[in-house]
């Protein structure tokens, strides 16, 4: 099998604890996508053997660290890897407690999907409730309810019909634009890969279908376009002598040459002249492709400005208003400053409001609040030094999203979504 | 390059397109930056990656090497042809210098690939190094699945696992005091499998010790090793003549080959599909200590 023609690739979430099964899912895939090697699960289950457990603890699969396995559970966000003759999977997995909620959210930031986990026993819970909030929140576009342990509720459809629709009217205030609810027993493997025998009353596909198929084709922003100057490619040999490119990675629309085109912020237009990719010219280009663009007229373009069609512009702002999750032991409070970096572009930045601060589990906006804690999410107003060139998040996640950065120590402090 | 023409990459280029931003990224925010090439096939790709992502420009940053006197001539063969197409600098910061030097310490039971370590940073360290490039993926093992793209290492070289930077979307913070530099890692999101494909894709020029070849070897812990002068045979052990060839490629009294036919890509990316275990606990006698070899090898300022 060759990854090389005809695949794309599909990143997803998880965020779960030790209970919920998330572990034995995530092997399951791993396993039967024969992602996980026989010297890896060796190792695994003499581990699991030495620890005296009765079963293989597929968790120790993933937790990589030495602090996550002395601790039992998983800290940081692990990157694991599968592919199906139809995709490349890459899972970011997260863990599901509340002192955790800055991991989901990193998990989530390049998420195309987000899968959810409840226990069938149990339904919906604060935790899940908050997944689901946090994978909204950064506006992944596909969401998958999986109710696990169905071999535990006998398979019951009553049971899975009510939970099904508790989630679904809690997801319609959350704006999640395509949601799924598969019932699967991870432990068995009904659902996970082929469709269970057990549950004929289900008609919907099975997990990894459903993960091999979901459209996301469309997902990108293909209107806008975006194209945020990264690097300015200037050979200065006798061969190339004027060459002049101005490398970056498409953020939004199909750009094409002979395009006519806007330098922001400094206004000026041109025409492009051609597309560079290596040694070839494109007839186009488009999210995330990392090309060259040169133009045709001799205009100042430097790192950190932006290429935008004239009549399709980002906004020019120096007021952010944007949802915030804190990310740092201390808080987040008016007059702190800090770095935004946005895109190529780097300024210095002023908290100027705390607006409220979001309740991840039950949604209720604090607005007495005056500070933002770490793992906490909150609606903040910023002043930057500089125009930044920017989206909304919900249209786009790369022109619309931002890191805060503490200038003293350097440290990335908070994560930023550009709201209206 | 789309798939079902829908204005969607296919995977392979979406990674390309994801290493080649970091390349820019760094090239763009750190005053020095380097990469740190092992001869290996991943590093190789590193190089192919630098060439595009600053085409038509050279790539602006020095390649460096730490020699550990067991290299494989055809690993330093392949590595003299990169560098002179590509008109980069090559830096070698030999094992052997650093121990005469005493920047470290040979004490007969250290491995080179250990002794690596403090040639590597003290060549950072002397060279200013701000940001060196590394060709590690996160499907290798364990501790590397949880690394970031950008590491961070304090003014010992050192990398704290516990206390590493949230990484968000492709927004990659750069920023580091003094003396501190930054390890990147443009492949973390490729799989072995992804390497070799882009490989055959590119028909890019790697050593010729990974594809199938006659070679004098001989056993140990399980192994196949080759017959070298730098690696006495013990009692009992004796060489045979074999085809064989190498998963990985590093220090050669530490890397062993397997036995294959795999003589073109063709036929090793079927054969790395199909295999059943990974690349390391295939090859590498210095991953078998512990569970946690990689993350104190790692935590030390390995690459």
């Amino acid at each position: 099998m060759s990854t090389e023609t005809g695949m794309d690739l599909l990143r997803f979430a998880t965020a779960g604890s030790v209970d919920d099964g998330k572990s034995t899912l995530i092997g399951r895939l791993l396993l039967d996508s024969k992602a996980i090697f026989e010297d890896q699960l060796e190792s695994v289950e003499k581990t699991s053997k030495d620890k005296g457990f009765d079963y293989t603890d597929l968790a120790l699969l993933t937790d990589g660290l030495r602090s996550e396995r002395e601790q039992g559970i998983t800290i940081d966000v692990a990157y694991r890897y599968f592919a199906t003759p139809r995709r490349k999977f890459i899972i970011a997995d997260t863990p599901g407690h509340v002192q955790y909620t800055r991991n989901m959210v990193t998990g989530a930031s390049t998420a195309d999907l987000g899968l959810v986990l409840v226990d069938a026993r149990q339904g919906m819970t604060e935790q899940s409730r908050r997944h689901a909030v946090i994978l909204s929140t950064l506006r992944v576009p596909h969401l998958v309810l999986a109710v696990n342990k169905m071999d535990l509720v006998d398979f019951s459809e009553e049971k899975f019909r009510e939970i099904e629709a508790e989630f679904t009217a809690f997801a319609r205030k959350l704006d999640v634009p395509d949601l799924t609810v598969i019932p699967i027993s991870a432990l068995q493997g009904d659902n996970v890969v082929s469709r269970s025998e057990k549950m004929d009353w289900y008609e919907g596909s099975s997990l990894l279908h459903h993960l091999e198929h979901v459209y996301i084709g469309s997902d990108r922003e293909m209107r806008d376009v975006r194209f945020p100057v990264q690097y300015v490619v200037r050979p200065k040999s006798d061969e190339f002598h004027d060459y002049r490119g101005y490398a970056g990675q498409v953020a939004g629309g199909v750009m094409k040459p002979g395009d006519e085109v806007i330098v922001l912020p400094s206004g000026m237009t041109s025409t492009i002249e051609a597309i560079d990719s290596f040694d070839t010219q494109l007839d186009e280009a488009y999210p995330p492709m990392s090309v060259t663009v040169r133009l045709a007229d001799d205009v100042d373009v430097s790192r950190g400005d932006m290429i935008a069609r004239v009549n399709n512009q980002p906004e020019q702002t120096q007021d952010l208003d944007a949802m915030v999750c804190w990310m740092s032991p201390g808080v987040l409070k008016p007059r702190a400053k800090l770095l935004v970096k946005h895109t190529t572009r780097t300024v210095k930045a002023l908290v100027k409001e705390i607006d409220y601060r979001l309740d991840v589990n039950t949604l209720h906006r604090d607005q007495e609040a005056d500070e933002i804690g770490l793992n906490e999410l909150g609606r903040v107003t910023l002043r930057v030094q500089q125009p930044l060139m920017v989206d909304l998040y919900e249209q786009n996640r790369v022109t619309g999203s931002f890191i805060l950065i503490d200038p003293a120590s350097g440290v990335t402090v908070g994560a930023g979504m550009v709201r209206g | 390059m789309t798939v079902d023409g829908n204005y969607r990459l296919s995977q392979l280029d979406e990674l390309e397109a994801e290493s080649i931003h970091i390349f820019r990224e760094v090239a763009a925010e750190f005053e020095k930056p380097v990469l740190m090439f092992s001869g290996g096939k991943d590093s190789i790709v590193m190089l192919r990656l630098a060439e595009k992502a600053f085409y038509p420009a050279k790539v602006p940053f020095p390649v460096l090497q730490v020699d550990t006197g067991y290299d494989f001539p055809e690993v330093l063969a392949t590595r003299d042809r990169w560098v002179d197409r590509l008109g980069v600098r090559l830096h070698v910061a030999s094992v052997e210098q650093a121990i005469k030097d005493g920047v470290v310490v040979d004490d007969g039971k250290t491995s080179r690939n250990r002794l690596q370590i403090g040639t590597l940073l003290n060549a950072i360290e002397e060279e200013g190094y701000t940001a060196a490039f590394g060709g590690g993926r996160r499907d290798e093992e364990k501790a590397r699945a949880k690394e970031r793209v950008y590491s961070h290492r304090d003014e010992f070289g050192q990398w704290d696992p516990k206390n590493q930077r949230p990484e968000l979307w492709s927004l990659y913070n750069g920023r580091i005091h003094e003396g501190e530099h930054m390890r990147v890692f443009p492949l973390s999101n490729w799989t072995e499998l992804d390497i070799w494909d882009y490989i055959r894709r590119e028909a890019i020029d790697i050593p010729s010790i990974y594809y199938a070849h006659q070679r004098r070897v001989f056993e140990r812990g399980g192994m196949l090793f080759t017959e070298s002068e730098f690696n006495p045979l013990r009692d009992g052990e004796t060489v045979t003549e074999r085809t064989v060839r190498f998963r990985t490629v590093g220090d050669l009294t530490l890397t062993g080959c397997l036995e294959s036919d795999a003589d073109d890509l063709d036929k090793i990316i079927d054969e790395v599909a199909a295999s059943r275990i990974t690349e390391r606990g295939a090859t590498r006698g210095d991953d078998k200590f512990s569970e946690a070899a990689m993350e104190d090898r790692k935590k030390e300022g390995y690459f």
